[in-house]
């Protein structure tokens, strides 16, 4: 089926130049997909950011004018920490990470041409598309975009009266239902794909971590969503069928919705974290040239955090009216999910020892979502342990955990791919200095607006607050202080990421031209053109090895690419081949 | 001024402080030895000309008990904040005191009701007291709150107590507290609920027996007092 469409594909560019909306809307190209993917997730990412601005003015300035929007009124900022929230995880997270690149990465480094379903891949973008338009359709409707936070608790999503966003309400689950059916066909793609179409000679442990990752998200997510697609429907129907699923005056339950939605709620942190973990090895074995410290160990520990993270959704819920005694055996299986994301760590820090680390841009990201992610990780276990949790739930300790668990994964995972991958997908490389300005001038505000919620979130700050006027031991000078510093931090970052977009543009069309292989990498992607063409390999290439043989010894070059042919009469046949039997 | 938590305001606030700091101690070591360890490979290993990486493949029984007893470490830390956390959730969610006074908190879009017994000790009778967005409580007497809401979500939250306890419409959730010291404090709705979210503010005081008495004295309620003017 890929030959076939391959084969289409080249005939096809032969007579002429297709349309540019055929050729940019209408593709079956996994790399054009992917790239939709991407520019639409970046698009996405200014709207939520723009939120973000607009909300964290509102809460130093409150009730002034906010520069570009105006006054922000209750419902108003209620809409902005809500589309924040839904925007980044599920247009902005999920796209780039999973969608973008996957569909840029799993057919370059499996070394096959194409996606083995090409149409059901362009169907998951275009369902994608629609649903960024309902969603921001959902923003403009009468009566505003839906309010009541990124969970969508019932009773208030389910009952206009309370929200008092009929429509938005109702569009909100209407373009979240709809960008799951376009996640779950990208992920059968995924899936079927590194399955079946692998190069040959490409065995289960030669296919690189990234790869590995994206489909063990895949998988997860097919496995997490189904319950939650279900309460979406459930909800829709709620709002506007006059069904009472989650209504306790006609024997509803609130509660199911949180179990539902946390079902998959949970799980979808390892579905985002995963493709950002797979990112992270791939660019620390290059720069460090090093061999991915015990590659069966961090494939077996993720498929363990992936089985585990299905035993962990209580935790979101400890004080939410479920049975005490639940809290009890969630904790414990919270706390355990601290064991394999641990032996993670260890095992990425290990990969540097003994290593000829070069500090460029993408490793720079690499680096700093080590750290950040860390910090995300060891203050979740303040949160798992239920003890501590009656006081940190809702505060902005939990606020500043969640984004020091999703920034290093969303923003800097991706910006380490992007820059790693750059040259590959445009064909020429990013400006260095400009990538190391970007760097420094977003991950240092990023802890200046964080660090500070950690200490606002231990003096009892809790969420989505409009004004504090109502609320005395909150409305101090001190915590007013720690706010402000936030808000100064994040209008520095979202400055730094013009330079980005800057670079990014220009070094596209201007940049210097990039090789085949710039970083001397081994994985299959590397053995393309820069950017590869339809059908991406001239000669679809064969595996002789695993894909991190950095500084073999017996080899004088430091890189060993998986598709160069071991010498005939040596016995240099790759132990990683060997490894692997 | 630069408070770190609030003031411990309830019997179990210490105790849930002792589990975040109990946390913060095992965490905390654990992350600086990681990052410590983490920026001493990054320097001791930067790139240097001529100078060719190790070939490890994280294989060698030497190099992984770096990993392996680390990691042995971990799950006693684990075990020991399990172990923490769970004996403090089971004091304040899992049981109640025998003697304690009622409260029964009802929560809507956007406001608190209290409702607390009068002079008879008993909920649901004419002398009940009822407050909006204000709830009075004595110092070192335990209560048994009653909490619901009539409409969304809600969250009953008085950080001085560490307590906190989501309010869900169809049920009736009991808990408790003890206040331990006297003042004013904030209630917070912890709990979206709406637009209104964000002013769905009250205040707790708490205070000595004499001033609850007096307060007790001053809020009879308007049955009582309708009645007591009618006989002449």
């Amino acid at each position: 089926m890929t030959a076939t469409t391959a084969d289409h594909g080249h005939t096809h560019s032969h007579h002429h130049e297709p349309h540019w909306a055929i050729k940019y809307l209408w593709s079956t190209d996994h790399k054009m997909i992917g790239m939709q993917y991407l520019f639409t997730g970046m698009a996405m990412a200014l709207i939520g950011g723009y939120f973000a601005y607009a909300f964290r003015m509102q809460i130093v300035f409150p009730g002034e004018h906010v520069p570009t929007w105006g006054i922000v009124t209750p419902a108003e900022y209620n809409q902005f920490i809500t589309g924040h929230g839904t925007i980044m995880i599920f247009w902005v997270a999920m796209p780039v990470l999973v969608a973008a690149f996957g569909n840029f990465l799993i057919p370059l480094m499996i070394g096959c041409d194409d996606m083995v379903f090409p149409r059901i891949n362009r169907l998951s973008y275009q369902i994608f598309l629609l649903s960024a338009i309902v969603l921001i359709a959902s923003f403009l409707v009468p009566g505003g975009g839906f309010g009541g936070a990124w969970t969508a608790y019932t009773p208030l999503s389910a009952v206009p009266e309370y929200n008092l966003t009929p429509l938005g309400a109702t569009l909100w689950v209407i373009a979240v239902a709809l960008e799951f059916i376009a996640f779950l066909l990208g992920g059968v793609n995924f899936i079927v794909t590194t399955m079946n179409a692998r190069a040959p000679g490409m065995k289960y442990n030669d296919i690189p971590i990234v790869v590995w990752m994206i489909v063990l998200a895949s998988i997860l997510f097919m496995a997490s969503v189904g319950p939650l697609i279900a309460g979406a429907i459930m909800l829709l129907f709620d709002q506007n069928l006059g069904t009472h699923f989650f209504d306790p005056a006609h024997g509803g339950d609130p509660l199911l919705w949180q179990h539902l939605f946390w079902f998959f709620g949970h799980p979808e942190v390892y579905v985002v974290l995963f493709p950002a973990l797979g990112i992270v090895a791939e660019i620390i074995t290059v720069f460090s040239r090093k061999k991915l410290f015990a590659y069966k160990m961090v494939l077996y520990t993720a498929i363990a955090t992936g089985v585990l993270s299905f035993f962990v959704w209580a935790h979101h819920q400890f004080i939410a009216g479920i049975d005490p005694r639940m809290a009890n055996v969630f904790t414990a299986t919270t706390v355990i999910i601290s064991i394999p994301i641990a032996e993670l760590c260890f095992v990425y820090v290990a990969t540097l020892y003994g290593g000829s680390i070069k500090f460029t841009v993408p490793m720079l990201w690499a680096l700093a979502f080590m750290v950040e992610f860390l910090i995300g990780g060891v203050t979740g276990i303040f949160l798992g342990a239920s003890g501590a949790d009656i006081y940190f739930h809702d505060t902005y300790f939990v606020l500043a955990h969640f984004h020091y668990t999703f920034f290093p994964i969303a923003i800097i995972g991706t910006f380490a791919g992007l820059t790693y991958w750059f040259p590959k997908m445009f064909g020429r490389h990013l400006n260095e200095t400009w990538g190391k300005i970007h760097f420094w001038g977003t991950i240092l505000p990023f802890n200046g607006i964080f660090i500070p919620l950690f200490f606002t979130g231990l003096l009892g700050d809790h969420r989505r607050i409009y004004s504090y006027e109502h609320f005395p031991d909150l409305n101090t000078e001190w915590l007013q202080s720690l706010r402000m510093l936030a808000t100064v931090s994040a209008i520095m970052m979202f400055a730094f990421q013009v330079p980005f977009l800057i670079n990014f543009v220009m070094s596209a069309i201007r940049g210097k031209k990039a090789d085949k292989n710039p970083f001397k990498s081994n994985t299959l992607e590397w053995t393309a053109d820069s950017p590869p063409p339809h059908g991406n390999f001239p000669v679809l290439p064969t595996v002789y090895r695993g894909p991190y043989e950095y500084s073999h010894p017996d080899r004088e070059d430091d890189y060993w690419p998986q598709d160069e042919p071991p010498k005939k009469g040596s016995a240099s046949l790759a132990p990683a081949t060997e490894a692997a039997e | 001024m630069f408070d770190l938590v609030p003031p411990v305001g309830s019997t179990y606030a210490a105790d849930i402080d002792n589990v975040i700091v109990l946390v913060a101690i095992i965490v905390g070591f654990w992350f600086f030895a990681t990052v410590g360890m983490f920026f001493w490979l990054m320097w001791r290993f930067r790139h240097k000309e001529g100078q060719k990486a190790q070939y490890v493949t994280g294989e060698e029984p030497v190099l992984v008990r770096w990993v392996s007893w680390p990691h042995v470490l971990i799950i006693i830390c684990d075990v020991l904040i399990i172990v923490a956390a769970v004996m403090v959730w089971i004091d304040v969610k899992q049981t109640l005191p025998e003697h304690a006074r009622d409260v029964r908190v009802i929560a809507q879009q956007w406001a608190w009701t209290f409702v607390q017994p009068g002079p008879d000790g008993q909920l649901d009778t004419a002398d009940d007291i009822t407050t909006i967005d204000e709830l009075h409580v004595e110092v070192n007497q335990p209560y048994r709150y009653h909490l619901s809401a009539t409409d969304v979500l809600h969250s009953f939250s008085v950080p001085v107590f560490r307590l906190k306890q989501d309010a869900v419409p169809g049920r009736v959730i009991t808990g408790w507290f003890e206040p331990i010291i006297t003042g004013q404090f904030d209630i917070q709705c912890v709990e979206i609920c709406g637009i209104g979210h964000g002013m769905m503010g009250g205040r707790i005081h708490l205070e000595t027996p004499e001033q609850h008495a007096a307060w007790m004295a001053e809020h009879r309620p308007a049955t009582q007092v309708a009645a007591a003017t009618r006989t002449p």
